[in-house]
């Protein structure tokens, strides 16, 4: 019996799951490579950033070609999503996607650090090491299909994350901003791990696809179902676990009132590793989020329907106040990745207004309405678009960032005057990111947030509230304007004060080069919308069966 | 050319032109001058082909509900956007308008010295941005233009504007923006409620109650039109929301205000009259008694303040605020009748030919006062009316030129002022008596502030003025640019029917179907259609 348990396990392994997890694969081969480097001391000659950047490469690749399998016509093969290493981990073209995006962002990250030069040659394989290990974590985050992997995922994203963030030793303010990471992030996870035993507990396992079977069974169908007092003792319990789990992700997404460790990381840490956070971290929380929220409501009791329709009008309110106090904080900044951070908060808003509008969608699905599928699968689209272009353009503006700091050694926006007509590839690659950033056509950001509007419109069909955080989210493209457009207006408007730094800067050069690869991709997105419009469809699609 | 592509040359040769200006060098300003004077040249050569290729009695089959030179492409096929551009009799007027004013205006650019590279790329892609606009028949295309516009319009006035640049620049950017939230909304209204889509010809229809299937319900229109309403008043710029163009049309570098006073302000009239009032016939139909008022009001206040002001260009800006109050005015004077086909509806159709008519003669009078007044800053570096004085002694030839325009704003009979003004306030008395009084007493106010303007500026005692010894008779492209719309201000002034032969059908059915579709018996059938 054991025996023939472990052939089958062994079985499995060899032919699904080791091939699907070649990108986690290759990651750890680089990380182990990295350490190995430096005990047997080849790091001398192999400098430690290709063999990251090969690493990743390869992970890349091999992510791609899971992607076209998941995207090729076989019908078996691609319509549905189906798990691996014993249900721990699920496979479909969603995860095929996010995977992607992450490992796409991860090459561009590293190519920023090797133009940027930090971290310098010795701490090359310390930093590394993090980087690479911190995105294993977040791809388990994508796949993962089980109570378990959710916390193993985003600890193993996160602990990484807590040194990188304090990686520039002897700097005060990154040593702090380090701590604070950790003390916030030990809380949250704390908080979630709770949240996550009271979800198990309560239904016997922790497998998402269980989940929905056994929340069916202890929920029951019909009107009265819930004045039972067991069952309506597991409504509270079932609440406040969903509540504690979302701190957590709260937290991982700042979003308010979880956000306080946002502003202080990203500007005591280097602007590198604050672009990879903002970006890498918050896409995998979502993708990981948006499985969760959809294995919970998977179960489909009528029972549940209005607990459902209000936790999407919470997500939706919070999702609203953390995009307008994201916009207003943003306001009274000086410091270019202390904005920037304000604008991670303010986007993390916009992003959760697709997730509460695929809430109540969904909510309105088992109220009976079938055709709501198709529509909510629209809002998980949405999210994915805005995911894709939100990689390029925060990346965009965290890098140009960083290289302006390789020139003037600031990052005082004060100190950006006149920059405009002195590095032209420069202030026009951070033009293009930071508008499209505020959502203005014809950049890709108006199309992903168009795309979040759009759903939430819709979803207000549903329940009227969505209008009413249509009209906030509207508002705050509005006011967001005021800060984005400040830099832009420091860059263009005022002179370059006597004195300074005179900077000269290349468009052809490797870093200019760097700049025109990050920027061209947000223009495109907002022009030839089809392409990854479609791939996210056909992702979002999987969802909802 | 080929009739299929024409429309999109004509939207994206500016584009690429300043694209290849990135292989000028930035130091050799004569050449990027004649580089973007050539690209408006071809530009504006591309509208009168398309001038020379409109069919004025086109046989039905060769339309495409109503447009000429229809094009549509799958641009978003998951979300059902096309990119589709068309011109009809509404809308080919104001291309020329875009085109000529352009080429002017990068004529009169030929003192701009900073960052001219910088400058020309900017003012290249705005053009690209207008002639999207008027061209696009799909609601997000339009949008996506609407907006790109934005950007440069931000730029050349913050960089190579006046003392209070950043302040105009920024003020500019927020109010259209905030309008183009609301115009968003309002997309995103009429997207779901039409079976998904952005057509703007199919969203006219399904609005006036043609589509078997879709209504759109009077408390919808009258939401959805109010949101497009305010999107586009403030572009136009009608009060209380116009407090953006004084302190732009002042910063804003000469050719830039031509080109907001010559083109932008027209996209807000176009806008109603190809979006809000077809989409929303009923929402319209429910506003025009405001609507009128708020023309009216424009023109009484606009001439009011004009009369106030001792900065030159700002008395300019606020006569447009007056002028443009004519174009609401006459897109509103929409009075339904008993039945179908109620005499009425010939006012209105006066009425709505007269405000497309007043937006293309208000296009040549203040792109030309705008001119005028730049000529004289380029001299003396002041606006201020109270230190002028006694310029006709000095630049004989300039005044005289002047004064043909400076009439032409005016409303003087026999240039083109004389007719949007005459037949929007005779359309308004069949629709209000009361208000067209009202309207046609701004007239005189119209006329005291504009003489007095003149007396005050060309007449009267010797220039004691700073700078008195730069006051050179006029340059050789300066006299260009001038007699060029002097010209079309007299010709149009002369011959109305040129234009409106081009209008005229366009608006007939326009209005007949807007009409048509008000009527109880209408709304009950589509009503029926629905269930």
């Amino acid at each position: 019996m054991f025996q023939e348990l472990l052939s089958k396990l062994l079985d499995e392994t060899a032919q699904h799951s080791l091939r699907l997890a070649g990108p986690e694969l290759a990651l750890t081969a680089g990380i182990v490579l990295l350490l190995l480097g430096r005990l047997l001391s080849f790091d001398r000659f192999v400098p430690p950033h290709w063999i990251a950047l090969i690493a990743t490469m390869a992970a890349f690749g091999l992510s791609l070609a899971v992607f076209y399998d998941a995207n090729r016509s076989d019908p078996e093969f691609s319509n549905h999503s189906f798990t691996y290493f014993s249900g721990l981990m699920a496979f479909d073209k969603f995860t095929a996607l996010v995977r992607l995006f992450l490992l796409l962002f991860l090459v561009f990250v590293l190519a920023l650090t090797v133009l940027s030069g930090i971290p310098d040659r010795d701490d090359g394989p310390d930093f590394y090491t993090l980087l690479l290990g911190a995105s294993i974590g977040m791809l388990l985050m994508c796949g993962a299909n089980n109570l378990l992997m959710v916390f193993l995922g985003i600890e193993m994203a996160s602990v990484p994350s807590y040194a990188m963030a304090g990686f520039l030793k002897g700097r005060k303010q990154g040593s702090e901003a380090a701590l604070k990471f950790v003390v916030f992030g030990a809380g949250a996870a704390g908080v979630m791990l709770y949240g996550i035993s009271l979800l198990a507990g309560m239904l016997g396992t922790g497998d998402f696809q269980e989940i929905g079977i056994r929340m069916a069974v202890l929920f029951g169908n019909g009107e009265g179902a819930l004045t039972d007092p067991v069952r309506a003792t597991a409504i509270r319990t079932l609440i406040l676990a969903v509540v504690m789990v979302f701190v957590g992700f709260a937290f991982k997404l700042s979003v308010v009132p979880f956000h306080f460790w946002t502003p202080d990381v990203f500007q005591g840490a280097p602007a590198e590793v604050g672009g990879f956070l903002s970006v890498a971290s918050k896409a995998a929380a979502f993708a990981l989020l948006t499985r969760l929220v959809l294995a919970l409501m998977a179960a489909g009791t009528t029972a549940l329907q209005d607990v459902y329709l209000t936790l999407g009008i919470a997500v939706g309110v919070i999702a609203a106040i953390t995009a307008t106090f994201g916009n207003l904080a943003a306001y009274s900044q000086t410091n270019m990745k202390r904005l920037l951070a304000y604008s991670t908060i303010a986007h993390a808003g916009y992003m959760l207004m697709a997730l509460a509008a695929m809430i109540v969608l969904q909510s309105g699905r088992i109220g009976g309405d079938a055709a709501l599928g198709e529509r909510s699968s629209h809002a998980v689209e949405g999210l994915l678009y805005y995911l894709a272009v939100y990689l390029f353009m925060n990346l965009g503006a965290f890098s140009i960032t960083a290289l302006i700091r390789n020139e003037i050694f600031s990052e005082e926006i004060e100190d950006y005057r006149g920059l405009g007509f002195q590095a032209p590839i420069l202030c026009v690659g951070m033009g293009i990111c930071l508008f499209s950033l505020v959502g203005l056509p014809p950049l890709g950001g108006f199309i992903g947030k168009l795309l979040i509007f759009a759903s939430l419109f819709d979803a207000g069909y549903v329940h009227w509230s969505m209008w009413a955080i249509l009209a906030i989210g509207g508002l705050n493209t509005v006011l967001s304007l005021f800060y984005y457009l400040n830099v832009l207006k420091t860059m263009y408007l005022s002179e370059r004060p006597t004195g300074a730094t005179t900077v000269t800067f290349p468009a052809l050069s490797s870093a200019g080069l760097y700049v025109i690869l990050v920027s061209a991709p947000i223009l495109w997105l907002g022009i030839d919308v089809s392409l990854v419009s479609n791939a996210a469809r056909r992702a979002a699609e999987v969802l909802f069966p | 050319m080929s009739s299929e592509n024409l429309l999109s040359l004509i939207v994206f040769l500016p584009a690429a032109w300043s694209l290849l200006l990135l292989a000028f060098d930035g130091k050799n300003a004569d050449a990027i001058r004649y580089f973007g004077l050539i690209g408006t040249a071809l530009t504006f050569g591309l509208t009168l082909q398309l001038l020379s290729q409109y069919d004025l009695t086109p046989a039905p089959e060769q339309l495409h509900d109503g447009m000429q030179f229809y094009f549509s492409w799958d641009w978003i096929p998951n979300w059902n956007v096309h990119y589709s551009l068309g011109v009809d009799g509404i809308s080919l007027p104001l291309v020329l308008l875009t085109g000529l004013v352009s080429l002017l205006a990068m004529i009169a650019s030929w003192s701009i010295e900073k960052h001219l590279k910088g400058y020309v790329m900017l003012f290249l892609i705005l053009e690209t941005g207008m002639m999207g606009v008027f061209l696009s028949l799909d609601f997000l295309l339009f949008y996506v233009f609407w907006e790109v516009m934005l950007l440069p319009m931000y730029f050349l006035i913050g960089v190579w504007g006046g003392p209070r640049r950043e302040y105009a620049a920024i003020k500019f950017f927020l109010y259209t923006l905030a309008g183009g939230v609301l115009m968003l909304i309002a997309m995103l209204m009429l997207y779901f409620a039409s079976g998904n889509s952005f057509d703007l010809l199919h969203l006219a229809q399904v609005g006036q109650g043609q589509v078997k299937g879709f209504a759109f319900t009077k408390e919808f229109q009258i939401t959805a039109f109010l949101l497009l309403f305010i999107g586009f008043a403030i572009k136009l710029p009608s009060f209380p929301f116009h407090t953006w163009l004084p302190d732009a049309h002042v910063e804003a570098p000469t050719p830039i205000s031509m080109i907001l006073a010559g083109v932008l302000l027209k996209m807000g009239g176009y806008g109603l009259i190809r979006l809000a009032f077809p989409i929303c016939p009923l929402g319209a139909q429910y506003c025009a008694y405001g609507m009128v008022a708020l023309g009216v009001f424009s023109i009484i206040y606009g001439a009011f303040a004009a009369l106030a002001q001792t900065d030159f260009k700002r008395l300019v800006a606020y006569s447009s605020v007056s002028h443009m109050g004519y174009v609401l005015l006459g897109l509103a004077v929409w009075k339904v009748g008993e039945k179908a086909g109620d005499p009425n509806l010939h006012y209105w159709r006066m009425g709505v030919n007269a405000a497309m008519f007043q937006m293309i003669a208000h296009g040549i009078s203040s792109t030309g006062m705008f001119f005028m007044v730049g000529i004289l800053y380029d001299r003396v570096h002041h606006r201020d009316l109270n230190q002028f004085g006694g310029i006709a002694g000095l630049m004989p030839h300039y005044t005289g030129l002047a004064a043909g325009i400076f009439f032409a704003g005016l409303g003087l009979p026999g240039l083109c002022g004389f007719i949007g003004e005459i037949f929007s306030v005779l359309s308004c008395w069949s629709f209000d008596k009361t208000l067209a009084i009202i309207a046609a007493s701004g007239v005189i106010l119209t006329a005291g502030y504009i003489l007095w303007t003149m007396q005050r500026v060309y007449f009267g005692p010797a220039y004691k003025g700073p700078h008195g010894e730069a006051l050179v008779p006029l340059l050789g492209r300066e006299k260009f640019v001038a007699y060029v719309l002097l010209a079309f201000a007299i010709a149009l002034g002369v011959f109305p029917n040129a234009l409106f032969q081009y209008m005229d059908p366009s608006v007939k059915t326009l209005v007949e179907n807007l009409d048509a579709s008000v009527h109880p018996q209408v709304i009950e059938t589509a009503a029926t259609l629905v269930q």
